[in-house]
């Protein structure tokens, strides 16, 4: 500290010869950071509409209002965020949550208006937005406002790694391909509680899933019960939808998880395996669930075919007092569900526990008994009070070729493999399809393979018409398909079934797809013929497509069944048929082919038989 | 004499902030002061209660409307303590050098309230322009350049922008450049030294009963800091010192003010130098599902004007049970400020009030 002075200040004076420091607004003006948290942008292709930003506000100042002309579809809602500028602080947390990084603030920062309604403002982006974006040598300050904004303006955008949420889901422990393919042994090994709690402690509750489920689960509700540790509250949850949770916890196609909203920039919660652990946690449905059961009606149903959907209908009705009983030709429950995923995805033991549970509520199971030849269609129609066709799509498609009635089918194949023991394969498969059936019979007969000829070399391998991209099979069979080190022959068809002198299978002879689709995009694949390809192989496995097999009900019936366009049984808002009293789900109605819109429409004829029955009573 | 009631602000040219003081004086003795708050009250305290724990940072800062950093960092640091969240290494350097230019930005405001007060126009324009070069900095850093909210527990919000480090050294050496010029024009005024000590007495000891900190105490001779005593972020990795005075009048206050504005720029340099590379952000919890276990907790941090202190209590829910806040102002604004006008001259009123740094919101919050 220097001594106090009179004269020191005098120096200053030289400041008076210096150039204002103060800009001559608005003639000069200054550029705010590039992370400046100004007005609002909002990308509405990449809006989701999931709501995060309003939940997150901490002024309430965002609403989610339904936008005109707007459709909702599945992973997409028809709002869009509000802002109201007279709330708003600027704090980005909205930046922040925002799933799809559609919500940025801007740096602009002026609006003035004599109208306050204008400070309620839907933000939308300039892609969409033309006329009030303006690149920079059209835009003035003079006029600066909300519908009045500088082009290529974006401040504070969102950055995954610092979003609040959180991108990547907790790894589910699996079986590495080495070790899995030797054998059935389930390949997803299961969340144990703490990473279940965190997984589900990832949810952000916006229910985009919820609208995309075909069978609207609660979805948020029952992954916020495991996340507090109330897995009962959980089941419970699950059950009001859905009464398959362990099978659906394996083998679900997961509409859900495609429309998270985390999936946008991330991966979606594991909602499939959340709804597993929940099922494998809970050793006793019954006492978890604690049904009150109903007054019995007095009406029966009979439901054929015990697959998700005739398991989903039994257990509806009977919660509605109904009796529900179900035939099926298979020596189990679970339909197709029952052969068609092989052990490593779905153990019969996950399916009995299922189906179990619902015999344990009154449910009445008729095992191997096949409607048409143990019991006929008449007496099922004369003894119960509504039927229930659940038939799914039992038979193989063919491929049709020469030589084809040497081949295996797939569904045979895969029944027998898991149903059955002793299906002898050869040391060289050739796979024909490129659906996910095709990637099990494909990895089933790996398996075989390799316990069959441990120490021998074999080989296994696919043709599908379809090329890499079209492939139907979802990409995580397809991924694991090659890790386990299945080849794959995309964009080429059968020809030919070669046989060698003894009768028996030489190999397949393929020609190159010109296109799989028409010019109106139908199936209609083309050829070049002149590209063959030659497979070498002693087991031949078609896999090409399944369809239902009707051949139990009556002609004089049949002839007044109706069909869609798209050959899929007709049903009403109700789920009956064209056929009184006969109502219908599962693969002969919905076009896709999963067991969550077979329950869907388990719950659609639930509803119908209830409304039948209470008008049959009252009336 | 005839006593006479006066009532110095809100309105009046000598008072800063949204403060007042009745004053009961014979002639122009002030025979006692009664501080008067309660303009600024928000109830952030009981708002807090209402919202997440993510949601109260954006709330938070408003309690300090000059240096909205400490407040942040008391409130996060405390709920980093009941949640048990760990800090990544780089973020405790970005977390010093930010509240160090908190500290730097909040002192040249209160310079130039104190200059603007006592009439010396052009330093106080000098410490404005200042100030905004620092906002400057905040803006880039931060995105905001009154409320940055960029504390967040598990670190800081966004790492430094390209080139942002060299920013700071050419901001900061433009302002350590003009040190000289307010030495010449302010500190070492001899109408300033006059006006300005002897103002505002007050001994160690007394000090310390009325629950005072910040420079209030260090202009007494103590070396109290919070950042020396409980440290926390970076400020135990490099070497500085707490500067400190004796005479306990609002010279040795601002001679304190001075001292710290150029620690805390030589602290960033060095903290510059030796930050590792790294992340910056351990990420909390989901905000819609974050529910932190049973428990109470109480953080502290050397904000420009004192220990700024935040209790928060949880009773295991996604939202805080209690929050509590200890604002330096709230002694010195209240009980010292009270002690230290009786008896004093009218003219100065504002001189001793300002030369405490009190700062309205923090009182009411």
């Amino acid at each position: 500290m220097a001594m106090p002075s009179i004269l020191g200040p005098f120096k200053t004076l030289r400041f008076l010869f210096e150039k204002p420091k103060t800009l001559r607004y608005p003639f000069e003006r200054k550029e705010p950071a590039l992370r400046y948290r100004g007005f609002h942008l909002n990308d509405w292709e990449k809006c989701t509409g999931c709501g995060n930003c309003a939940d997150i506000c901490p002024n309430q100042a965002i609403e989610m209002v339904e936008i005109p002309d707007m459709e909702a579809q599945p992973g997409q809602k028809n709002e869009r965020p509000r802002l109201d500028y007279g709330r708003c602080c600027f704090c980005g947390l909205c930046v922040d949550i925002c799933p799809p990084g559609s919500l940025r603030l801007s740096r602009d920062y002026f609006h003035i208006h004599f109208d306050t309604k204008t400070f309620t403002f839907i933000p939308k982006d300039e892609k969409t937005e033309k006329e009030k974006f303006l690149p920079p040598d059209k835009y003035s300050i003079l006029q600066a406002s909300l519908a009045h904004r500088k082009q290529d303006y974006e401040g504070f955008a969102s950055d995954l790694d610092f979003s609040l949420f959180e991108p990547e889901r907790i790894t589910m422990p699996e079986l590495g391909a080495e070790e899995r393919k030797m054998s059935f042994v389930e390949q997803v090994l299961g969340y144990d509680k703490e990473s279940a709690r965190k997984e589900a402690a990832r949810c952000l509750e916006c229910k985009l899933c919820e609208e995309a489920c075909p069978a609207h689960l609660k979805i948020s509700d029952y992954v916020r019960a495991i996340y507090e540790d109330k897995p009962a509250d959980s089941l419970k949850t699950i059950f009001k939808d859905n009464p398959i949770p362990a099978i659906c916890g394996r083998i679900c196609m997961k509409h859900c998880e495609t429309a998270c909203s985390l999936s946008i920039r991330g991966e979606p919660i594991a909602i499939r395996w959340l709804k597993r652990y929940v099922a494998d946690s809970i050793l006793d449905y019954k006492t978890a669930l604690e049904l009150s059961p109903a007054q019995p009606s007095g009406k029966k149903v009979a439901i054929i075919g015990a697959g998700p959907s005739g398991l989903a209908l039994a257990y509806f009705l009977t919660l509605q007092g109904h009796h529900a009983v179900v035939f099926d030709a298979f020596p189990g429950g679970g339909g197709m569900v029952r052969i068609g995923p092989p052990a490593y995805r779905l153990p019969l033991e996950s399916i009995d526990k299922d189906v179990n549970h619902m015999a344990s509520l009154g449910v009445e199971f008729n095992f191997n008994t096949r409607v048409g030849s143990d019991i006929s269609f008449e007496d099922i129609m004369k003894k119960y009070d509504a039927v229930y066709l659940a038939i799914g799509t039992s038979q193989s498609r063919s491929t049709k070729v020469k030589n084809a009635d040497k081949c295996m089918l797939a569904l045979d194949f895969l029944r027998k493999s898991k149903l059955e023991s002793g299906v002898v394969v050869g040391k060289k498969i050739v796979v024909i399809g490129g659906g996910n059936v095709a990637m099990d019979v494909a990895r089933t007969g790996l398996r075989l393979q390799k316990m069959q000829y441990p120490d021998e070399p074999t080989e296994i391998k696919t043709v599908c018409l379809e090329n890499g991209d079209e492939m139907p099979a979802s990409e995580d069979e397809i991924r694991e398909s090659k890790e386990e080190g299945i080849a794959f022959n995309p964009a080429w068809g059968p020809k030919e079934v070669r046989l060698d002198d003894g009768g028996n299978i030489a190999g397949l002879l393929c020609m190159k797809v010109k296109s799989v689709f028409d010019g109106q995009g139908r199936f209609s694949p083309s050829f070049y013929e002149d590209q063959e390809l030659f497979l070498e192989a002693d087991t031949i496995i078609e896999a090409i497509g399944q369809a239902p097999d009707f051949s139990f009900i009556p002609q004089n019936l049949m002839s007044t069944l109706e069909f869609t366009p798209r050959r899929k049984v007709k049903v009403d808002e109700n789920g009956q048929t064209t056929i009184t009293r006969v109502f219908a789900g599962g693969d002969i109605v919905n076009i896709n082919l999963d067991a969550v819109t077979a329950i869907a429409d388990a719950k659609v004829a639930a509803e119908g038989i209830g409304k039948i029955f209470s008008k049959k009573t009252s009336g | 004499m005839r006593e006479l009631e006066l009532y110095f602000g809100p309105q009046h040219l000598g008072m800063v902030g949204n403060f007042s003081i009745t004053l009961k004086a014979e002639g122009d003795r002030v025979l006692k002061a009664t501080a008067n708050p309660g303009y600024l009250h928000r109830g952030f305290e009981k708002l807090m209660e209402y919202r997440t724990w993510i949601q109260n940072f954006p709330l938070v800062c408003r309690i300090n409307v000059v240096e909205p950093d400490h407040v942040e960092m008391a409130y996060a640091m405390a709920v980093e303590k009941l949640a048990g969240i760990e800090v990544p290494e780089r973020a405790q350097y970005v977390r010093s050098i930010y509240l160090e230019l908190a500290r730097v930005g909040s002192h040249l405001f209160g310079l130039w309230a104190y200059a603007n007060m006592l009439g010396f126009d052009t330093v106080a324009q000098w410490a404005m322009y200042h100030r905004d070069l620092v906002l400057d900095l905040f803006e880039e850093l931060t995105g905001g350049r009154v409320y940055h909210i960029y504390i967040w527990p598990g670190g800081v919000r966004r790492d430094f922008p390209k080139g942002f480090k060299d920013k700071i050294v050419t901001t900061l050496h433009s302002i350590g450049g003009c040190v000289p010029d307010y030495d010449a024009a302010f500190f070492n005024n001899a109408i300033f030294h006059k006006r300005a000590s002897g103002i505002g007495k007050i001994d160690q000891r007394r000090a310390r009963e009325l629950g005072a900190t910040g420079q209030v105490l260090r202009a007494t001779g103590m070396k109290y800091d919070v950042r020396k005593v409980a440290p926390y972020a970076a400020y135990d990795k490099v070497e500085w010192n707490v500067p400190v005075r004796s005479d306990g009048d609002a010279y040795s206050r601002i001679w304190v003010v001075r001292d710290e504005m150029i620690e805390s720029v030589h602290m960033i340099f060095k903290l510059l130098d030796c930050m590792p590379e790294g992340e910056v952000f351990n990420k909390p919890p989901n905000p819609f599902k974050w529910k932190i276990p049973r428990g109470e907790a109480y953080a502290r941090c050397e904000s420009s004007r004192g220990e700024f202190g935040a209790y928060v209590v949880s009773n295991g829910e996604d939202k805080p049970y209690r929050v509590h806040f200890r604002t330096p102002s709230y002694p010195h604004g209240l009980i010292i400020l009270e002690k230290l006008l009786e008896n004093a001259n009218i003219a100065d009123v504002g001189n001793t009030m300002i030369s405490l740094y009190v700062v309205a919101p923090e009182i009411d919050r």
